[in-house]
Formats: C-alpha cells, structure tokens, sequence
C-alpha cells in the first residue's frame, strides 16, 4: 500500500482552491476585466493588474505538455510512489498546471496524451487534483 | 561611448583577479572558509590590498544559511564596505553581481567590489538534506505536492526539446562527455575521470531523460573575483579582462508558470549583452554556459546565437563544442564535472573566462582568445545573465 502523502499548504490565496478539492472541483482564477484565465491563483490578474477575479470550474480536460518518469524521489514522502510521472497539464481553458498522471497505464504517457482530472486523497482529509490518461 | 542605459558601462570595469578554493570534499573547511580562500586567492593574484577592497557582493548558502549573508561574510573577513548586498537570483547570481558590481563602480560608490560566491555543499549536509534542500525551489503550494524535483523539471524541458527537434539522448550525454574531457585538463577540477557515452547512458536513471550522469555535481567549493575600474586596472599585476557587455532577463520562477518550455530569458540576456558589447555570436572565441544539466547548454548555444534553434544537439554531437571545436564550452569542466557548489557553480564560468583572455593555459587554453562569454542561469531556466569579457576594450 502506498503510504498517503502529506497535505498541500493552504495559504489565503489558494483556500477556495484547496476547499474546491476536496469536493472534487477542479477551479482556475479568472479575471472578469480582461477575461483571461491563469493557474496559481493569486490576487490579482498577471496579466493586466485588475483584482476583479473570479473562480471558475474547469472542465478537467486537458493535454500533457510535457512529462518525465522519476526514478529517484528528492523527498522521502515519494520513495515509496517511485517510478511515477510528474507531468505538465494544458487545462482546455488555457493555463497550465503541474500534477502526477496516475493510473496502470501511467507509465506509457506521451507528450500531447489527453488527460483528465481525478482527486487523490492526502493526510488530513485533503484531496488534490491529478490526471489520467485518455488515450484510445 | 553610448550614453544612455547599461550600455554606459561598456569598457568601464574590469576583473582583475579570480581565485577558486581547494574544490571537491574539503571536510575541514566552511562555506565561509572556503570562500575566504578563493577571495586570498583572487585578491594575491591581482596584487590588491584588503584595504582597497570597499564593496562585497555574495549569493545564498544552503548549508550556512545566514540572514545578510553579504554582512556575515564581511564580518567573517574583517571588511567595512561602503557597498555590500546578497543577491539571490539562483544560479544567475553571479553574473548578476558583476552587473551590479559594475554599476557601483561606474557611478562611484566604490572602486573595488570583491563578489564571492561558495557552500560545502559536500560535506557540509547529509546527501539527503542536499536533495531535500534543492527540492524545496519547488513551488511550494503547487509543485511540492507532486513530488517534482529540480532534475524532473529539467527532464520535462529536456522531453520537450527532445520531443520538438528530435535532440536525442546520446547528444546530452555527449555534453556530459565532452564536459567531462575539459575537466581533466583544468587541475584544481572535482571531477577528472574520463567518462564515454556508455557510462553516461547506463549511470542511474534520476528523471527521465535524465541519468545521474546528465546532472551536476555536488561540491564543497568557493569561488571569488575582484572588480574594479579599468582605468585602476591597468596597472595591476595580471591582463584585465574587461567587461564589454552584459543583460539580463526574468521569465517566472516555477515551471509551472514558465511562458514555454522550450523558449527562454536567455535570448534577451544575450541580446542585450551583444548589443552592449557591439559584438555577436560569431565574435565570441570561448562560452562558459551554465550546465546544471546536459540539456541546458544545449538550450543556451541555441537561444545565445551559437546555432539554430534544435542545432544545440549536433553542435555538440560534431564536437564544435570541444576543445580545438569551432566554440569551445565549459573549457573548465563546467558544473558537471569541475565543480557545483550553490552560487559559486556559474561564478567558476567567470573565473575560468577570465583565465581563457589572460592566456597560457597550456592544453585548455583556448589560441588566441579575445572574447569571451558567459550565460548564468538560476532556478528552471527563470533567471538569466549573460556577460561579455574581452581582452582589450573594444
């Protein structure tokens, strides 16, 4: 059994983020002046500065910009997941996000491999987003 | 002389001196240490006073991790400057100080700065702290979790460029290779033994693509120059190397926010650097690239002018990079086989470049160098600096 993994941090930025997770919703800052949309949320816009943002549920669907298969853990917590894939996410809706692609087929993932959002359990009751893979 | 902008410092200062520590596993010394015997080293070759020294810049230190680490360094020295700061922008910290160093100089709030950069990275932690330190440049909130790590992070970038231009991994370990046959001719490198591409591919794989033989080393090791104005520099003991050109540029600090993963600050730096210098790729006789990973110098050749973008792969592959290559790289040994020990891993490209324009190396000396660059980098390809040394003002 895989041991569970510690809890994300939760800061005043990230704590409609994290509440979301725990109810299995994926949400994306974005920003009601300009319209666009960014991943880390923060307070305000990068973009153009305005600090009229909302959240907004993603779709969950998104396409692995890049990925690498860690053979080694630099933190004990993961020694027990390794190998595992750390992956770079394009969310349908634009921003990019990091996460672990998890499943049996895991492994083969390729650049461009569609992928969609599932939660992961952590210490404390936490849920956090990762992906699988949604290939034919 | 261009009036306006960084470009007045063009020809202004100079390094008159560079100095390393005893490099490798040096158990009986400090970080502090070992930065107080590269700066003797750097001071005694440039035949300067400790009384002439009146700025300080530093970096950070992961094993000594003071607060106003500059301040400690000064006091550890027995230094009262007028200027003094720690500049944290990772790898790309010193190149950033010799900017900064500079500009102190140019606008007279000192005449001399002593920049030093080193940690005991190697025997100053247990190797588990080492990697769990590093781990923590991770973002926090949003990397962590996943158990990213900084050679994982190269390795998507690495995927990327392998992905887009077909860069395979016998080119990054030829990086490594090549890297490793400088090392053997530089005396004072923690790392000499001849590696060939075999060994690279069957060392231990970290983060695909990556093996163990594709990531730096762990050093103890420090690292010093001494800048000063290049009017007071001609007269001193050794050929100044002059500081011709010099740009940086700031992307994002986490992967996860990086605009692309195969286009990076790298390009403006060295724009703003030629453009400073009047100069160009073609111009450049030596590059000292930072090579944290055998990706890495790939990705600068490229987006430095060196070569097209996806020819960083080949260059290396038809040795262009090697000694006696069109542009030697890394002629030290580089950070993936001379030394890597926090800041003081990009300072040694400063050192080693400065060493290159002074000339009479004997087998790394690279003939008749002139021009001379070096490209820091600091945290995932977030933080660049490049800097253009010649050996006459130009």
């Amino acid at each position: 059994m895989t041991q569970e993994l510690p809890a994300p941090i939760v800061n005043a930025d990230s704590q409609e983020f994290w509440a979301a997770a725990r109810n299995d919703r994926l949400l994306i800052r974005k920003c009601r002046a300009c319209g666009k949309t960014h991943f880390m949320p923060r307070h305000l816009c990068p973009a153009c500065w305005s600090a009229d943002l909302e959240w907004v549920q993603s779709s969950g669907r998104g396409t692995v910009h890049s990925f690498t298969i860690i053979r080694r853990a630099s933190v004990p917590e993961f020694a027990a997941r390794v190998p595992y894939v750390v992956a770079l996410i394009d969310l349908e809706e634009g921003p990019r996000m990091m996460a672990n692609i998890l499943g049996e087929d895991a492994l083969k993932t390729e650049i461009g491999d569609p992928v969609e959002v599932c939660f992961e359990a952590r210490a404390e009751g936490a849920r956090i987003p990762q992906f699988v893979r949604k290939v034919k | 002389m261009p009036t306006t902008g960084v470009e007045t410092l063009r020809n202004r200062v100079a390094i008159v001196g560079v100095g390393e520590s005893d490099i490798g596993k040096v158990p009986h010394m400090t970080g502090l240490g070992l930065n107080a015997q590269a700066a003797k080293r750097a001071l005694d070759e440039a035949g300067l006073k400790v009384s002439d020294i009146d700025g300080l810049l530093t970096a950070y230190s992961f094993t000594e991790p003071y607060f106003m680490l500059g301040t400690v360094l000064c006091e550890y020295l027995g230094l009262q400057p007028r200027f003094n700061a720690s500049m944290v922008v990772g790898g790309a910290s010193p190149a950033v100080m010799l900017k900064h160093a500079a500009e102190a100089i140019a606008t007279g709030q000192c005449n001399t700065v002593l920049v030093c950069a080193g940690e005991n990275r190697a025997t100053g932690q247990t190797r588990d702290q080492a990697v769990a330190a590093l781990a923590a440049v991770g973002h926090p909130y949003f990397e962590r979790p996943y158990g990213a790590s900084i050679p994982g992070c190269y390795a998507m970038i690495a995927r990327r460029h392998m992905n887009r231009f077909g860069t395979t991994p016998e080119q990054l370990a030829t990086v490594a290779v090549t890297t490793r046959a400088h090392a053997g001719l530089h005396p004072n490198a923690h790392m000499r033994k001849p590696i060939t591409l075999a060994d690279v591919q069957s060392s231990k794989p970290i983060a695909d693509p990556l093996r163990m033989l594709d990531c730096c080393i762990i050093s103890d090791a420090g690292g010093a120059f001494i800048v000063t104005s290049a009017e007071r520099a001609k007269d001193l003991r050794l050929k100044p190397a002059y500081l011709a050109g010099i740009g940086e540029f700031h992307t994002h600090e986490h992967i996860l926010c990086a605009p692309s993963l195969s286009e990076f600050g790298g390009r403006e730096s060295g724009q703003a650097a030629y453009r400073m210098a009047g100069l160009g790729p073609s111009d450049v006789d030596v590059a000292e690239l930072y090579d944290c990973f055998t990706i890495v110098p790939i990705i600068e050749l490229e987006e430095l002018g060196f070569c097209s973008p996806g020819e960083g792969g080949p260059f290396y592959e038809k040795g262009a990079a090697s000694m006696g290559g069109k542009l030697p790289v890394n002629t030290h040994g580089g950070m993936l086989s001379h030394a890597h020990a926090g800041a003081a891993g990009g300072l040694f490209g400063i050192v080693e470049a400065v060493r290159q324009l002074r000339g009479g190396l004997g087998p790394r000396q690279v003939e008749g160098a002139e021009v001379a660059l070096v490209h820091n980098e600091g945290s995932i390809m977030s933080s660049h600096c490049t800097a253009i040394l010649t050996s006459q003002p130009r």
